[in-house]
């Protein structure tokens, strides 16, 4: 039994010589100090309760080690008899009490900050789904375009299954990263459309679950311009380790030319999708499309994992009549995991993957839908 | 005549005596392999987790089974391992400590032994059912278990109902023995503080198991006759289901370390050839801290969005927790001080458990400060913290009572040598395990992930190294034990030369049946 733990040992330490070899070599050891005012009152906490802690440890295991040393049999240590002394216990009582107060002060300080979410200068509102999320940015005034996106991991398949190398920042890359302006106070409302998540980024200190239902508020002001990474820190089904979170903040000049910029697609989006689309085109953007939000419970093989995921390939539901296709992925299959796409793809997308699942995994139903008839549909159906 | 010889009968023959024994022994005998199998399988997946995590990537496991394999471990380590050991240690220390012929129940005794195996069967066998396991998490939030759960989530509900009723049994004989069955002579004040703990963590059980039972009952209506408790688009609310869980969660945490905390009372004093300090505070802290169990559940909960009244609360409440379990270190250590100590295996657990449980607690005053756990919470720095608790804490607990009282229950030394090289590995493994996990946590490593970025690596891979080789080592103990059953020196009934206690006073090993009259009180000596 020795010598069979000793193997195990001795190929898992040979063996992993050679394979961290070609990894980034990251010992990090404690938290960030972060980028908010928020972040480093945080960081401060972390290391006064720290240092407390670690003066306390020196203290006690200081004087078991005392004893442990001096105080043995071996030593011809003879035992005391002392067993009881109140005033012993109401000292070490009261020290650590005392010790508590200190940190409770600044501690209901910081907490107290946190959850002040007035004066506000930008409101976005970050919703989670499995396993993605969508930010919205609230308008002023109802008849500006509304900025509204999701944002999707973009790490390949084939880095996560080993099948490529690993790129610099393997599962904390998105498509579409959240843009916030510097030096301004970006109020966030969360909520979530399934089940409950957790929009978490290390730098700012900002951890608040999503909870559908619910609507939890935080506040930001990033002072220092760049990219900032988080992930989802809620377990929320299987493709949780999959959801990271990507922050862009940047001058806000520069963030008005980018919300200008959104602004213009989402009304270019809208005119496109009054346009027609061959076939080539919506199966392509179809693969890609299904390859992003089907692949996880679908798979890429369009069987599902029944009886849960049921398959695509043959279904009813994507050979049978399109309406009901199109009702599947608008509406998604309330009381399943199937969420309503409606919100989360546009028409363009949605009469893509719609037109790619009726033809892909042997379904032929030669069937190709437009973004006008989906656009149409969902209108219908509001 | 007759009647008198009857009382001095043995075991019975074969499977039926186990199966239909009422002996506190037997069935505490029953409890404690049943808790180690379940170890060992609960180690298993864990080792597959960690197997997972060696590297980044996905090499072994689907996301979806390796979900499974969290939700699992955690399951089978809470219900399965830790909880039954604990009761598995009380049925053959506690009417041996107090003097009591048996438990006071005893036919109930054997039944909520005998539903356990059935329960784990059923959890476990959702494995093997269309759509996997639970893969939701050993705290099974809801809707992600209600309406977003695998189907197999009913028979999971079922094994927990079970293993509730199991517990609440269990827990109504301990009072019942504790409170009727004493020896004359011994007061409350006079029983070994493994009674105390043992005492107390019974009552936590008797509240906080029916609210366990009320909950997986709420998801077992939303899931199947059209409530919505939990489900915010029929009106209910999915933080309701984590206050009643954690209001169950965080005694039962207690419930796992408080007669912990009783073991490395009578180990201590044993092998220091002193007296334990501060007995009256021992009692009285143990009560503090399962009072205050009861009113610090929402700080498993501070990212939900409470408002700032409750998280101050729970904030302040949570703090307090460090006072009486400072007291409790404080206590353990001035017991070592100016002692006459030897350092035999129980020993080395219970020595291992004062420093590295209160690395535990350390963190745990750490993830009080609210604004400060924003960033712990869920990820492997909370991983970290409790487990810091409970494998260095509560399992060490274990394993060191087990050397401590083995010679008492087979008659036999164990194999010194090989215990203390179980202890090392153990220790050294534990620490490679967990240590590093704290610096995964505060880098940001959300936890119940299947995969990570590059950055955490390195720390992940020797997380894993040491897994193995604490996993691994825990052989060792099945050795030592089977060793220490078959043979080996003659144990005397004092065994150790420190111990105290009427469990003592009984030949080694303990007869089938002891205390049939009650012990001479001048035995009876306060602790």
């Amino acid at each position: 039994m020795l010598s069979k733990a000793k193997l195990w040992l001795g190929l898992a330490l040979s063996t992993l010589m050679f394979w961290s070899a070609g990894l980034h070599a990251a010992w990090e050891l404690n938290m960030p100090r972060g980028v908010t005012q928020m972040s480093r009152d945080t960081y401060g906490l972390h290391m006064t309760i720290f240092w407390w802690v670690v003066a306390i440890g020196i203290v006690v295991f200081g004087a078991m080690l005392w004893s442990i040393i001096h105080h043995r049999k071996s030593k011809g240590a003879k035992p005391a008899t002392f067993h009881e002394s109140t005033k012993v216990e109401i000292v070490w009582t009261l020290i650590p009490f005392a010790i508590l107060i200190m940190m409770a002060i600044p501690a209901t300080r910081v907490l107290t900050d946190a959850y002040d979410t007035t004066g506000s200068e930008l409101d976005i509102q970050i919703t989670g789904y499995q396993w993605r999320w969508e930010y919205t940015y609230l308008r002023e005034n109802m008849d500006e375009e509304e900025v509204s996106f999701f944002s999707i991991l973009s790490t390949s398949r084939e880095e996560i299954s080993n099948a490529i190398e690993k790129s610099e920042n393997y599962l904390l890359d998105v498509d579409k990263p959240l843009v916030i302006p510097t030096d301004t106070r970006v109020r966030f409302l969360m909520t979530s459309a399934d089940v409950i998540h957790a929009w978490w980024v290390p730098d700012f200190a900002i951890k608040k679950d999503t909870i559908p239902g619910f609507i939890n508020e935080t506040w930001v002001v990033v002072e220092e311009p760049g990219i900032y990474r988080g992930q989802c820190a809620e377990l929320c089904g299987i493709e949780h380790g999959f959801m990271p979170i990507v922050v862009h903040a940047l001058p806000p000049e520069e963030y008005q030319a980018w919300y200008a910029e959104q602004q213009q697609a989402a009304a270019e989006i809208r005119e496109l999708a009054s346009a027609e689309m061959s076939m080539e085109d919506a199966m392509a953007q179809g693969e890609q499309i299904y390859n992003q939000n089907c692949v996880a419970c679908h798979q890429a093989n369009g069987q599902g994992m029944p009886p849960v995921f049921p398959a695509v390939a043959g279904s009813d539901k994507a050979t049978g009549d399109r309406l009901i296709t199109m009702d599947t992925l608008v509406n998604g299959v309330p009381g399943t995991a199937m969420a309503a796409y409606g919100r989360q793809l546009n028409p363009i997308q949605l009469a893509a993957v719609i037109t790619y699942v009726r033809n892909a995994f042997g379904n032929d139903t030669g069937d190709l839908v437009q973004p006008t008839e989906v656009n149409a549909y969902i209108q219908e159906g509001q | 005549m007759s009647a008198a010889h009857d009382h001095h009968h043995g075991p019975a023959k074969g499977i039926s005596r186990w199966l239909f024994t009422t002996n506190h022994k037997d069935i505490g005998s029953m409890y404690l392999w049943f808790s180690f199998a379940m170890f060992l399988l609960g180690g298993t997946f864990a080792l597959v987790i960690r197997a997972e995590l060696f590297q980044p990537g996905l090499q072994f496991v689907e996301p979806n089974f390796f979900n499974q394999m969290t939700t699992m471990h955690g399951l089978i380590m809470v219900f399965g391992a830790v909880m039954p050991a604990f009761v598995g240690l009380a049925n053959w220390m506690i009417p041996l400590m107090i003097g009591a012929p048996d438990m006071a129940l005893p036919r109930m005794n054997n039944w909520s032994f005998w539903i356990l195996p059935f329960a784990f069967a059923m959890m476990v066998s959702t494995l093997f059912m269309e759509g996997g396991g639970p893969n939701f998490g050993w705290t099974f939030y809801a809707p992600l278990s209600t309406t977003y759960g695998p189907p197999s989530t009913t028979f999971f509900i079922f094994a927990v109902h079970i293993l509730g009723a199991s517990s609440i049994m269990g827990a109504i004989n301990v009072i019942a023995t504790i409170l009727n069955m004493r020896a004359p002579g011994m007061t409350l004040m006079k029983m070994p503080l493994f009674v105390w703990t043992w005492l107390i963590t019974a009552y936590l059980l008797i509240a906080v198991m029916p609210v366990l039972a009320g909950v997986v009952t709420m998801m077992l209506f939303d899931i199947h006759f059209g409530t919505a408790f939990f489900d915010a688009a029929g009106g209910g609310d999915p933080v309701l289901f984590q206050h009643l869980f954690w209001f169950f969660g965080h005694p039962e945490v207690y419930i796992m370390i408080l007669p912990a905390f009783g073991i490395i009372s009578a180990i201590i004093p044993t092998f220091a050839r002193k007296r334990l300090f501060g007995y009256d505070s021992m009692v009285y802290a143990t009560a503090s801290i399962a009072f205050l169990s009861f009113i610090v559940w929402a700080h498993h909960m501070f990212t939900v969005g409470m408002p700032l009244a409750g998280q101050l609360f729970f904030m302040y409440a949570t703090m307090l927790i460090a006072v009486p379990t400072g007291v409790k270190v404080f206590n353990w250590v001035a017991t070592m001080f100016r002692g006459s100590m030897t350092f035999e295996t129980p020993m080395l657990f219970a020595i291992a458990f004062v420093v590295l449980f209160t690395i535990g607690g350390f963190t745990g005053v750490m993830l009080a400060i609210t604004p400060v756990d924003f960033q712990y919470h869920d990820t492997y720095f909370v991983v970290a913290h409790f487990h810091y608790v409970l494998v260095p804490g509560a399992v060490f607990s274990i394993m060191a009572a087990t050397y401590y009282w083995l010679p008492k229950w087979t008659g036999y030394m164990y194999d010194e040598t090989l215990g203390k090289l179980h202890f090392w590995l153990s220790f050294i493994g534990v620490n490679i395990l967990f240590f590093p996990q704290h610096f995964l946590g505060l880098a940001g490593m959300p936890r119940r992930i299947p995969d990570y970025a590059l950055q955490f690596a390195d720390f992940n891979w020797i997380s894993s190294v040491g897994g193995f080789l604490f996993g691994f080592s825990q052989l060792i103990l099945l050795f030592v034990i089977i060793k220490c059953v078959r043979g080996g020196k003659k144990a005397t009934a004092q065994v150790w030369e420190g111990a105290q206690g009427l469990e003592w006073t009984v030949p080694s090993p303990a007869p089938y049946h002891t205390f049939e009259t009650p012990p001479d009180p001048t035995l009876i000596k306060a602790q």
